[in-house]
């Protein structure tokens, strides 16, 4: 047998008995066909339920109303979408976006193609914030020492108040012209507020370094597309850093292939947890995060000086490498490090002015205004605080009770102010501290405007009426303030007075964005201050452990962690869901958990079962107590933890009991919070924790147990050399069915049907998914996809239509990773298709593999003939779609059933049937977009075009990766896409003839000279 | 038992042809073309009645219209043609109180001769109304039902009574020929009658519930009432009122839309009693009109003679007769305006109708049928230029270009085109 290239778990990769015997039961579901109703039971129930239909037959049909609108306004269309261009802010976050309305409710997000810096893209965490608007925890009305008060009271009351005494006004980065004006506002009504800006996820060292060495405390604008080289150092630029849906855009394009011509940039991640930037990186290189200084100093002197005094060879002998390749390149590399650390920044600063970054990928013309917060102002409010200077507290959008790395003490300093005053929208950990609460809208409701890059605007107008009795934080700060006007009038007059005309600001508003177009030069800068501490030297290499801190795409700082959506978006790099645990090497549970990944028994002990053996992690006088997952590419003496989880009880439902809280565990130290912390110890427990991790859930594999027919990967180097690698890999699979050419014919005995008009068509670019699972929100988003709960995910019964497979390559402790993304695969020769006895799956002409709920009646046949596995069967009533009522109280999760509530429902998408319990799922394609797409044209009397049909998973994307069109169209976008790559492009599994209307592109990586 | 078996199968041969002539109930309409005068003028002209503007019948030999530049001039732009200071068009516009004429830039010549000449083609519907014999057929076939079914009682009494002929008379040949009988049964104790009996119940139970279990949820004919006698007839069958002007989502997009109170308070702030013809419900008691447009303004919150204040109006709650399950997906601009379908091959002669019924079960078999049969606009709409193979059919003979491509040619009937 071949060697096994590509491997998604430990099991597979040395072929465990338990691997092999588990590969065969779909459903993880044991004893599933001892049955425990007798023969008796069958009758009773055939009986029952002759007797519910005629007696459901002889029922009158309800009476049903049509009622409409009294007065209908004109631009709203019952049945009918409408889109408002508006804007996700969070933290400081302001994502130009369209929001799709229908009947009157926000639906479904997506990228503002207008906007020049996001171009149309989208990440989980915007995705999943229609959701937020609709969240059941959300408070309702102002509070007052827990008691519910009006408004105005509260308002009245407090403006009296705060006329003597300091005020803190702590909020996240706010960018907002207009917004600004309100803080100025406020400010000049109450000249002795101080504003603080306290960013839990924090650039306060990047800040600080530029001001050190470039007298200039801002970030600049980064161009990943115009750099040839990029080095990660433990920064996760295409998933949490800085703005990932803009860098992902741009690194996109040096990953794209051009078959004639194939050129690619060369990544190097360094990092100590692996994350999706280090999965689609070239090189990844796993370190220490405490020895990151030494690092970087070593990379600098090399770049310099050429000479390196690290002692690791194996990273010496990286950054020699990584020098080379960044002073052939001058000019055309790009350093970012993620460190929140003043000294490391200011290396990485010398770095990128050694390697002409400034003024080539970095203009420091447009910076952004995302992240303005400074870690020591906050530690220096806490100070103040504690020292009784402010009476009186604001906090708007920042929660630092919870993220604050020493909470203690601001819950301490919070007790000595005379008022506390909360904005935030729900009652979390800092909130529920507050005596006055004034709710601010979700941002859907609210109208502002947002700068995240200088000069790039992007405006919020509401794209729904309040669902309660909140008020948008500007109304609260305007009214405090003593204005009478309305935070909508004042953004309007703001910027009518800007834009010159009513007009023109109903036209920016409408478009949603305003562009800088103007100014397009790049600006370089210059460096004032070469000093760099050199305190690193004092850093012994020592074989230490230390506990690394890092955010997940979906969770973020925290707040993605009331979110259902995000809970259950399985981790990209973990595949974990509604958890946070630590994360550690195979070396490390080797040495300390004995559990040997070689050996068979153990690793099969580690992973069938979702029981994994528990750690206690101490760190001076905090601990923390956490399931251990062995993640490859983890350093051997780091553990990863991720931030965002243990929240309290009042956030939500889907935040409950979920995880621990890492942030006391992080310290603040050298005048900011530190990524990392050095003194750790830890002890294994006796007792276990089950972790719903997907990793090994939807498996499927070759009848020979070799990827290569799923998997397809080379080097560039390899692809530059055999151009025809690939063809040929796949002419020699295909070769007893009558090669590529013959094989649609030859391959089978069934008859080739023609697809006259439209055939639709997939392909996705396994060069440009980074992992990101901005597509697997947006699917659930779009198709009313339930969320079914940790439990049930450990059943195997998550119900993600589109998911992304995780595959590993390589040694151990450092394999490589590839991403695909796996859905239906819409085969034209689709093996579900004929199992089905009742013919409730079966083939359109359009080449959709279609799925009629109503006719399902659940033998799950046809999943168990999915070669793909991508069949969700809805195990219990999720949706709450049955005609039994309370069938769901003790059936499903929680959270499940706080999805079901009215108020929850509305995110619902009414053009998608909600399925009930009992039938069989799967990726649509989006037939309803399909459907309308094809309507406005036949409209518009016309042909179809790329423009009309845009599906879910495909406009989410934030990297392009996802083409989808009319392959019958020689000109669309997947046609031209095709026919451009033939030599990478496959489907997965092809030899089976079941003819894929999905075909992937061929992963290709520009190792160089690394490998 | 054989004899038996026959005669069982012969009844209910017969009792088939009954059922099946009960059930045999077909209607169609034409289909015509008026696409053009619908979706431009029909919301302030009517052909033969004055609405918000001047009727249209016998336009062209009206004012300066004989010249046919000048009326072509007028359509594309009233705005304009009214500066030019003529004399019968300002008077018009004094007429109708000064309210202007939309504006058509994108009508072509040929488009308005084409509106123009289906105008002479509308008759006048009071001379329609005179001459009309009345609709006989679908009477006609009731009537036949009727009749069927009177023979088909006769036949099987006769049969019965054939039937107990028959064995008294085998009773007497056997007596005379000495066979000893079992003795006379009544025959409503003989076990071949009961047998028979129980079959033909089992069947008519079965077939009853089939047909109760299949038309579940289905409510053809459902004539509710309804919280006003809004009469159809009335205003789209007299007054000539386009479906489009208060149903304005039907050519946008999935729902026609019931109108809201303020597109009835369009017309009826002016139109405050009725003067028509004698409004009846279905069971014959009279409606006084004028009461049904006081109820309207009562939802309206409108005193006649005072101005109007909208923010009074709440909505009117009208019982659904149409209604569609969940789990299908239907469009009215995608059969309306796509494929161009009269609003009476679904709903019947709305027009005619006081008060609304389901005209068509609305059943999944309906749907299908109707896009089996259904030629798609095939050469009209540039959208099918993509099917180029069919093009050719069509071209060569192929196909026969009198069925043209249906619906289910295209794939109209596969799952995923109304269920998603």
């Amino acid at each position: 047998m071949k060697e096994k290239k590509h491997w998604q778990s430990f099991g597979e990769k040395i072929q465990s008995e338990t691997y092999q015997e588990d590969l065969k039961q779909e459903f993880a579901e044991p004893n599933y066909l001892e049955a425990s109703s007798k023969r008796r039971d069958f009758l009773k129930f055939l009986g029952f339920s002759t007797a519910a239909a005629i007696a459901a037959a002889s029922c009158e049909t309800p009476i049903r109303k049509a009622i409409p609108y009294a007065i209908k306004p004109e631009e709203i269309n019952p049945g009918q979408a409408s889109n408002y261009a508006t804007t996700f802010v969070d933290a400081g976050d302001a994502v130009s976006i369209v929001a799709k309305v229908r009947d009157g409710r926000p639906i479904k997000i997506e990228g503002n193609e207008l906007s020049h810096v996001y171009q149309g893209g989208t990440s989980a965490r915007v995705q999943a914030s229609v959701l937020d608007l609709y969240d059941n925890a959300r408070l309702r009305n102002p509070l007052k020492s827990n008691n519910s008060a009006e408004l105005n009271t509260v308002i009245t009351e407090l403006k009296e108040s705060l006329k003597s005494g300091n005020i803190a006004l702590v909020t996240s980065t706010i960018n907002g012209p207009a917004n600004l004006a309100v803080i100025e506002t406020f400010k000049s009504k109450f000249p002795n507020t101080k504003h603080i800006i306290y960013d839990a996820d924090s650039f306060s060292a990047h800040l600080v370094a530029n001001e050190h060495c470039y007298g200039k405390k801002v970030l600049p604008s980064l161009h990943f597309e115009k750099a040839d080289v990029v080095i990660g150092f433990q920064c996760d630029f295409l998933g949490t850093w800085l703005n990932p849906i803009e860098f992902s855009r741009q690194y996109s394009t040096k990953r794209k292939i051009n078959e004639k011509n194939p050129t690619l940039s060369t990544h190097i991640q360094f990092e100590s947890i692996p994350t999706i930037t280090g999965s689609v990186a070239d090189i990844k290189i796993p370190i220490a995060a405490s020895q990151s200084k030494s690092i970087l100093a070593a990379l600098h002197d090399m770049v310099t000086k050429n000479t390196c005094t690290l002692q690791d060879p194996i990273i010496k002998e990286a950054i020699t490498k990584t020098a080379d390749l960044l002073k052939k390149n001058l000019g055309k590399s790009l350093l970012v490090c993620g460190i929140n650390d003043a000294d490391c920044q200011k290396i990485v600063n010398q770095i990128n002015n050694a390697i002409n970054a400034n003024g080539n990928t970095m203009n420091w013309g447009t910076t952004y205004n995302i992240r303005k917060g400074l870690d020591q102002d906050f530690n220096q409010f806490v100070l103040n605080l504690n020292q009784g200077i402010y009476q009186h507290v604001i906090f708007y959008d920042t929660n630092p009770v919870y993220t604050w790395c020493e909470t203690n003490k601001l819950q301490e300093g919070l007790k000595k102010t005379s008022s506390t005053i909360s904005l935030n929208p729900k009652l979390d950990e800092t909130t529920s501290l507050c005596k006055y609460i004034i709710p601010t809208h979700h941002f859907l409701e609210s109208w502002g405007d947002a700068e995240s890059k200088t000069d790039f605007f992007s405006f919020q107008q509401p794209t729904i009426n309040p669902l309660f009795k909140t008020n948008q934080w500007q109304d609260t700060l305007l009214a405090l303030a003593g204005e009478n006007t309305s935070y909508s009038d004042f953004l309007k007059n703001y910027w009518i007075k800007k834009l010159g005309s009513e007009e023109n600001w109903f036209k920016t508003l409408q478009e949603g964005v305003l562009n800088n177009v103007n100014n397009t030069n790049f600006a370089s800068t210059t460096l004032i201050n070469t000093t760099i501490t050199e305190n690193f030297k004092n850093e012994t290499e020592s074989n230490s452990l230390e506990l690394v801190f890092y955010k997940k795409v979906g969770i973020f700082t925290g707040k993605g962690a009331e979110n259902p959506w995000l809970q259950e978006l399985p981790d990209p790099v973990s595949r974990a869901t509604w958890d946070n645990y630590f994360v550690v090497s195979p070396k490390f549970a080797k040495n300390n958990l004995q559990i040997d990944l070689s050996i068979s028994e153990q690793a099969d002990a580690y992973e069938v079962k979702p029981a994994k053996k528990v750690m206690t992690v101490k760190v001076g006088e905090q601990s923390l107590t956490l399931p251990v997952l062995i993640i490859p590419g983890t350093n051997i003496n780091t553990i990863g933890v991720a931030l965002g989880y243990g929240r309290n009880n009042s956030v939500g439902i889907a935040a409950q009991g979920v995880g621990q809280n890492a942030y006391p565990l992080q310290k603040f130290t050298n005048e900011a919070v530190c990524c990392h912390n050095k003194n750790v110890s830890f002890t294994v427990k006796s007792e276990t924790y089950s972790v719903a991790l997907t990793q090994t859930h939807h498996r499927y594999d070759t009848a020979q147990g070799v990827r290569t027919e799923v998997i397809k990967e080379l080097t560039l180097e390899e692809f530059i050399k055999e151009p025809n690698k690939i063809v040929e890999e796949r002419e020699h699979e295909l070769k007893p069915y009558g090669g590529i050419e013959n094989f649609e014919k030859q391959g089978t005995l069934y008859g080739v049907y023609d697809k006259p008009g439209v055939k639709w068509g997939m392909n996705i670019d396994m060069n440009l998914c980074n992992g990101c699972s901005a597509c697997v929100i947006a699917c659930t988003a779009e198709n009313n996809v339930p969320v079914v709960g940790k439990q049930e995910v450990m059943r195997f019964h998550e119900m993600h239509w589109i998911r992304i497979d995780r595959y590993y390559s390589g040694e151990l402790e450092n394999p490589k990773v590839t991403f695909q993304p796996m859905l239906c695969q819409h085969c034209d020769n689709a093996p579900c298709e004929n199992v089905c006895p009742v013919s409730a799956t079966n083939h359109s002409s359009e080449g959709l593999n279609q799925m009629a709920y109503n006719r399902c009646i659940g033998t799950r046949y046809c999943a168990n003939n999915c070669p793909f596995k991508v069949r969700r069967f809805n195990w219990s009533d999720y949706t709450g779609a049955d005609s039994f009522p309370n069938n769901q109280v003790t059936k499903v999760s929680p959270t499940t059933f706080d999805m079901n509530s009215d108020l929850v429902r509305m995110v619902l998408n009414p053009d998608v049937t909600v399925r009930s319990r009992g039938v069989i799922e799967k990726c649509s394609f989006c037939v309803q977009r399909l459907q309308e797409g094809k309507l406005k044209a036949k409209e518009e009397n016309r042909t179809l075009e790329d423009k009309d049909v845009k599906v879910a998973c495909q406009q989410a994307c934030p990297t392009q990766a996802i083409t989808f069109g009319n392959a019958n169209n020689k000109n669309s976008n997947i046609s031209l896409t095709r026919s451009q790559n033939t030599l990478r492009q496959y489907t997965v599994l092809e030899p089976l003839h079941v003819l894929p209307n999905v075909t992937y592109l061929a992963k290709v990586r520009n190792e160089g000279d690394f490998s | 038992m054989f004899p038996l078996v026959k005669k069982f199968l012969k009844n209910s041969a017969l009792f088939c042809v009954i059922c099946l002539s009960i059930l045999h109930v077909t209607n169609t309409y034409a289909q015509d073309g008026k696409a053009l005068f619908s979706q431009n003028c029909a919301s302030c002209h009517a052909v033969h009645k004055k609405l918000t503007g001047p009727a249209l019948a016998d336009v062209e030999n009206r004012g300066p219209w004989s010249d046919k530049a000048k009326l072509h001039a007028w359509i594309k732009n009233s705005a304009a043609f009214l500066k030019t200071g003529d004399k019968y068009v300002n008077d018009l516009y004094s007429e109708y109180n000064k309210t202007a004429m939309n504006l058509f830039p994108d009508l072509s010549d040929a488009e308005i001769d084409a509106i123009l000449a289906y105008i002479k083609t509308v008759p006048d519907p009071a001379q329609v109304a005179a001459n009309n014999p009345g609709a006989a057929s679908k009477e006609d076939e009731e009537f036949t039902s009727f009749y069927w079914g009177i023979i088909a009682i006769v036949l099987a009494t006769l049969v019965l009574i054939l039937l107990q002929v028959n064995s008294n008379l085998k009773r007497l040949a056997d007596e005379k020929q000495g066979i000893p009988t079992t003795g006379s049964v009544p025959f409503y104790r003989n076990k071949h009658y009961l047998a028979l009996l129980a079959v033909v119940l089992f069947i008519w139970g079965g077939y009853n519930l089939a047909i109760s279990a299949i038309g579940l949820g289905r409510q053809k004919d459902y004539m509710p009432q309804q919280p006003i006698f809004y009469s159809h007839k009335v205003h789209a069958g007299v007054n000539q009122i386009n479906c489009q002007y208060c149903h304005t989502g039907v050519y946008q997009g999935k729902q026609a839309l019931i109108p809201s109170v303020n597109i009835c308070m369009n017309c009826h702030m002016a139109i405050n009693e009725y003067k028509g013809a004698p409004l009846l419900t279905a069971d014959g008691t009279p409606v006084d009109g004028t009461a049904e447009i006081q109820k309207l303004y009562e939802y309206a919150g409108f005193t006649p003679g005072k101005a109007w204040d909208e923010s009074k109006a709440t909505p009117i709650a009208w019982t659904r007769i149409h209604s569609l399950p969940d789990h299908v997906y239907f469009n009215h601009a995608q059969h309306v305006k796509v494929g161009k379908q009269d609003c009476q091959t679904c709903h019947g002669e709305i027009q005619k109708m006081d008060e609304v019924k389901q005209f068509s079960p609305l059943s999944m078999s309906w749907c299908i049928n109707c896009h089996r049969n259904t030629a798609v606009k095939f050469k009209d709409n540039g959208f099918y230029s993509i099917y180029e193979k069919y093009h050719q059919e069509l071209k060569s003979g192929k196909i026969d270009s009198t069925t043209g491509i249906t619906v289910e040619k295209i794939g109209g009937t596969e799952c995923q085109k109304c269920h998603y």
